[in-house]
């Protein structure tokens, strides 16, 4: 075995010893040779002098004996190093400035990437994800009650599908804070919780932190109830308590035992439901009465291992003509084959819509990078210049090329890993930021954090950053005319201005580079601002909403019905009492939040289509309603006359009224008055009212259609107290509290909710990633300008004598300035266009990012262009006034 | 004047190191180089400083070993001994050394043409 390059490294660590273990036999080697010349017969100083011929060099045998033993690259890198180190302390500025530039470069590209590995890059936090598929028909209208499935579908689908281990799925229709914990006395806590079918943590992979997970007894019909709490809410509800498990807690009045606690690494929302919290988890009942309730479960599978997705597609259209929506009625079976089934990974339902996101979001850092390095290397050049000497006389002494161009990498190394650190501190705390961001909607973002793939990442891009900036520098100072820099008197000569022609390149590509990435932040930022013009048919300033806790509970449905009614009509009525509330209503479902539909009611005496789109979002609400939400409406209100025993009304969107008009044959196809049929106890329903469309399920989607029943003739799940009001909600909440808590002292603790933050947080994920690439937009241009401003100022520098001699002649300030200027334009102007034309190319990539806005939105780029002609001007208008500040005596004094 | 003094080729030095080792014993780096110079009739150009960088090739190689020890005159000294994995060393070099030098000789021995020798003439 060759152990020599073990001990080179190994003497490359004990310089120190080697180098005294050296110096000593050399100074014995002397002695001998000092003593044998004396022997024969020279004088002692002859002697040595003698020694020290035949010895040929106390310096080069160290240095040979360095060479020979050690690790010569590593010590030439060491050497490089102290020397890099030296000569970037005396110039601390541009240390400063460079290192600041690389640390928010590579920052922002850390924390991106951070964001892309989390999102995109990596699998979801579960065994064997890729097995994970999403069980559901293409998208469409009719929201979650079309991509969701009955009791008996989920059962047929588990039976007759061959391609997974197993099938579950969760009741995808809780609303945020459906729970109440109560502890002795106080008020009752709200809290969120889902239920899912019994086997749901199995087929995931999930393991408990803590006590079990649930068994099908635990989701039986009358078994004992039973609930499993995450992590997050273990924590901060019960202090996580270590013994809790087996204890039992009032929940919604039934005594509740909890079974186990989830692992922190567990976030139902952050897959799930992104931007939204859930406490706890309980079995659903699949075979009690959520049997009747049609459309409820979603459904997820796990492939058995060797299947592919498609054979899960071909798999999913055998099965599905087998499932029935109601075993009871045989008419319903095969009624979910007309839609199909389409299993899609659950990474790709998670996360896939925002792939072209994540990707510009990726190249807009990219591109902030190279801004970066192309202002390094400008930086670069420029000290490159001023140090030409310095290399022409290491050149002169016998350094080679290569020699000079690792020592410049050397510089580039040490900037690029200095700034690198910087960035990784900058990137965690962005990141850190990010992942706190419970209200943006973005799958996964909770899980964000700086892991070994971004430390890699980091460690790549610095590297590749030092290259990019360091060796256009390093060629240019190594390939520079030795002679001729040496004659060189500094200013006007030969070499700079070849530098400047290239730093001029530079600044071009990088005004051109901050141009596109300010096209895109343009673009996307109308785009937000098309987003927020977008009329929700609903006014979402000045309303909020609160979830009121109620027990109708009663012997038969008429008295349920009659008993709500009776606490509505209270509860509104005093609201309305209250000062500064303008109008007051409750629905169980607010826009852009949950949803569902009941079929769909059609004009009466017309035969429906065979194929019809699904049903029409329901929405059960109270009179009042529709003035607390804002929504427009024609025809008349709901009114609390419209009772159980009266004539069945609903009112319609605009949308689905016209839907309805191309097959009924009513007068002006006006929907308004005429009877549908179809309505949920099978009698006819009368039209009331026509209201404006209403955005459910999306911001930026088209409206679907919508019905709204009356509280009074059919059931809610639940009521959302929509109060418009003049006043700052918060100042409402406690007397608006005081109300419900005197009607129902079970009423739990909850908080308004401004109609506004379901709007904002719909919007979220565009306003997210405009931000970012806004914020990422303006960096390039502070960059670029910086570029300019060192460019224009270094020329000015280098022009002082010229400048001067001119003005001596006579040349006034506003003239230099001018000249000045029109250098600095001439180069912006350049950059534009490049940039421009070339935002112009590249547009149609981020065009499925947009929103009612062209890729080739001529203001957007108008403005753009003015934007950076404007930051440019700027930027050279301090060199040029320095210029135009120049004495003409001082000038042509000096050099 | 004596004749110019031969450049060591690349290489040789270490093997003339072994094979001084291995004849004269534990020797420090003045008496190695001194017995070189000595045995080839100073005819070598021998730069005594670069001795030391064969020695500590030689000894990362792990072909021979060195101590601090005192010379005959009193002196400390670090002294060479060459190791049996050295020795081994010593005769492949040899051998190889040897093969080649015969190859050598025998393509210089090569008689010159009778055309060339007319050309130079």
């Amino acid at each position: 075995m060759n152990l020599r390059p073990l001990r080179r490294l190994r003497a490359f660590f004990r310089r120190r010893p080697l180098d005294t273990r050296l110096d000593d036999e050399l100074a014995a080697h002397l002695e001998f040779a000092t003593e044998d010349y004396i022997a024969r017969g020279l004088s002692p100083a002859e002697a040595r002098r003698a020694a020290l011929v035949d010895l040929g060099g106390i310096q080069q045998a160290r240095e040979r004996h360095r060479q020979t033993r050690g690790l010569m690259p590593l010590d030439i890198f060491l050497q490089d190093l102290k020397y890099t180190f030296r000569t970037l302390r005396r110039d601390l500025g541009f240390t400063c400035v460079a290192i600041l530039i690389l640390a928010l470069a590579i920052g922002a590209n850390v924390a991106v990437f951070s964001v892309v590995n989390t999102l995109m890059l990596r699998p979801l936090p579960f065994p064997a994800a890729q097995q994970l598929l999403w069980i559901a028909p293409p998208p469409q209208k009719c929201g979650l009650s079309c991509a969701t499935y009955s009791s008996d579908a989920y059962d047929e689908f588990r039976e007759y599908s061959r391609a997974y281990q197993d099938v579950t799925g969760y009741f995808a229709f809780s609303s945020p804070d459906n729970l109440s914990l109560s502890i002795g006395s106080g008020a009752p806590i709200p809290f969120t919780g889902i239920d899912v079918i019994a086997n749901f943590f199995q087929v995931l992979g999930v393991h408990p932190a803590m006590g079990r997970l649930f068994t099908a007894a635990d989701a039986r019909d009358g078994a004992p109830p039973v609930i499993l709490l995450t992590n997050a809410w273990w924590r901060t509800r019960f202090n996580a308590d270590p013994n809790i498990i087996g204890k039992a807690f009032d929940i919604g009045g039934k005594q509740t035992t909890v079974i186990g606690v989830l692992p922190a690494s567990f976030d139902f929302g952050a897959v799930f439901a992104p931007g939204t919290r859930v406490d706890a988890i309980t079995p659903l009942d699949l075979y009690g009465p959520p049997r009747d309730w049609g459309n409820i479960v979603t459904m997820i599978g796990r492939l058995k291992p060797g299947i592919s997705p498609a054979q899960a597609r071909e798999d999913a259209t055998l099965a599905v003509p087998h499932l029935c929506w109601n075993n009871k009625q045989p008419g319903s079976c095969g009624s979910y084959a007309e839609d199909g089934i389409v299993p899609v990974p659950l990474k790709t339902y998670v996360s896939g819509r925002l792939r072209s996101a994540l990707i510009v979001l990726w190249a807009a850092v990219g591109a902030i990078l190279l801004i970066a390095c192309v202002n390094l290397s400008n930086l670069l050049l420029a000290r490159a210049s001023a140090r030409a000497k310095e290399y022409a006389v290491r050149s002169a002494l016998g350094a080679g090329r290569l020699r000079i161009v690792a020592q410049l990498l050397t510089e580039s190394l040490v900037l690029s890993s200095a700034g690198a650190l910087l960035g990784l501190g900058l990137a965690s705390l962005m990141v850190y930021w990010l992942a706190h961001q419970g209200a943006i909607a973005l799958p996964l973002l909770g899980s964000l954090h700086v892991d070994g793939a971004a430390l890699a990442w980091t460690v790549l891009v610095a590297v590749v950053a030092a290259a990019l900036f360091g060796l256009l520098p390093g060629l240019r100072m190594a390939a520079g005319n030795l002679h001729e820099t040496l004659k060189d008197s500094g200013a006007g000569a030969g070499q700079s201005r070849k530098h400047e022609r290239l730093r001029a390149v530079l600044v071009v590509t990088e005004i051109a580079l901050a141009c596109m990435l300010l096209a895109g932040a343009g673009l996307l930022l109308r785009s937000f601002l098309r987003v927020l013009d977008v009329d929700l048919g609903f006014a979402p300033t000045h309303a909020a909403a609160i979830k009121v806790d109620y027990n109708d509970s009663a012997p038969t449905r008429l008295a349920a019905v009659q008993k709500r009614t009776a606490i509505f009509q209270q509860v509104l009525a005093r609201v309305q009492a209250l000062p500064g509330v303008q109008a007051a209503g409750i629905t169980d479902y607010l826009p852009l939040g949950q949803n569902r539909s009941w079929g769909t009611p059609f004009p009466k005496g017309v035969t429906p289509p065979k194929a019809t789109p699904g049903g029409p979002l329901v929405y059960v609400v109270t009179p009042g309603y529709f003035r607390a939400m804002g929504t427009p409406l024609r025809g008349r209100d709901f009114s609390w006359s419209d009772g159980p025993k009266s004539e069945d009304v609903v009112v319609i969107n605009r949308s689905f009224a016209r839907f309805l008009a191309t097959y009924a044959h009513w007068p002006n196809g006006d929907a308004l008055g005429q009877l549908l049929a179809g309505g949920g106890n099978g009698g006819s329903l009368r039209v009331i009212g026509v209201a404006d469309d209403v955005h459910e399920e999306s911001v930026e989607g088209s409206a679907g259609w919508q019905i709204y029943y009356p509280e009074t003739q059919a059931d809610p799940t639940g009521a959302q107290l929509v109060i418009r009001t003049t006043l700052p909600v918060a100042s409402l909440a406690s007397s608006v509290m005081t109300v419900l808590r005197q009607l129902n002292p079970q009423q739990p603790a909850a908080e308004f909710v401004p109609i506004q933050t379901l709007v904002d947080h719909a919007n979220s994920p565009r306003r997210f990633f405009m931000l970012l690439v806004a914020a990422f937009a303006s960096l390039g241009l502070l960059l670029a300008s910086l570029g300019i401003y060192g460019v224009i100022s270094y020329s000015v520098t280098r022009q002082t004598q010229e400048i001067g001699i001119r003005m001596a002649l006579g040349a006034g300030a506003a003239r230099v300035q001018r000249h000045v200027l029109g250098q600095t334009l001439r180069l912006t102007v350049a950059g534009v266009a490049l940039g421009t034309v070339a935002s112009l190319l590249v547009a149609r990539l981020i065009a499925s990012l947009l929103f009612d806005t062209s890729p080739w939105d001529s203001p957007t780029y108008f403005s753009v262009a003015l934007a950076v002609v404007g930051v440019a001007a700027l930027a050279g208008y301090l060199p040029a006034r320095r210029a135009s500040h120049i004495d003409p005596m001082t000038a042509l004094r000096s050099n | 004047m004596s004749t110019p003094k031969l450049d060591l080729l690349q290489g040789t030095l270490d093997l003339m190191v072994l094979q001084t080792l291995a004849a004269m014993g534990s020797l420090h780096g003045y008496g190695i180089a001194r017995r070189i110079e000595q045995v080839s009739g100073n005819q070598v150009l021998l730069n005594q400083g670069t001795i030391y960088a064969s020695l500590v090739r030689l000894e990362q190689r792990g072909w021979i070993a060195s101590s601090w020890g005192v010379s005959d005159n009193n002196r400390k000294a670090r002294f060479y001994a060459i190791s049996r994995a050295g020795r081994r060393q010593l005769a492949a070099d040899t051998l190889y050394w040897q093969r080649l030098t015969g190859v050598m000789d025998r393509v210089l021995a090569m008689a010159q043409t009778p055309d060339e020798e007319a050309g130079k003439a």
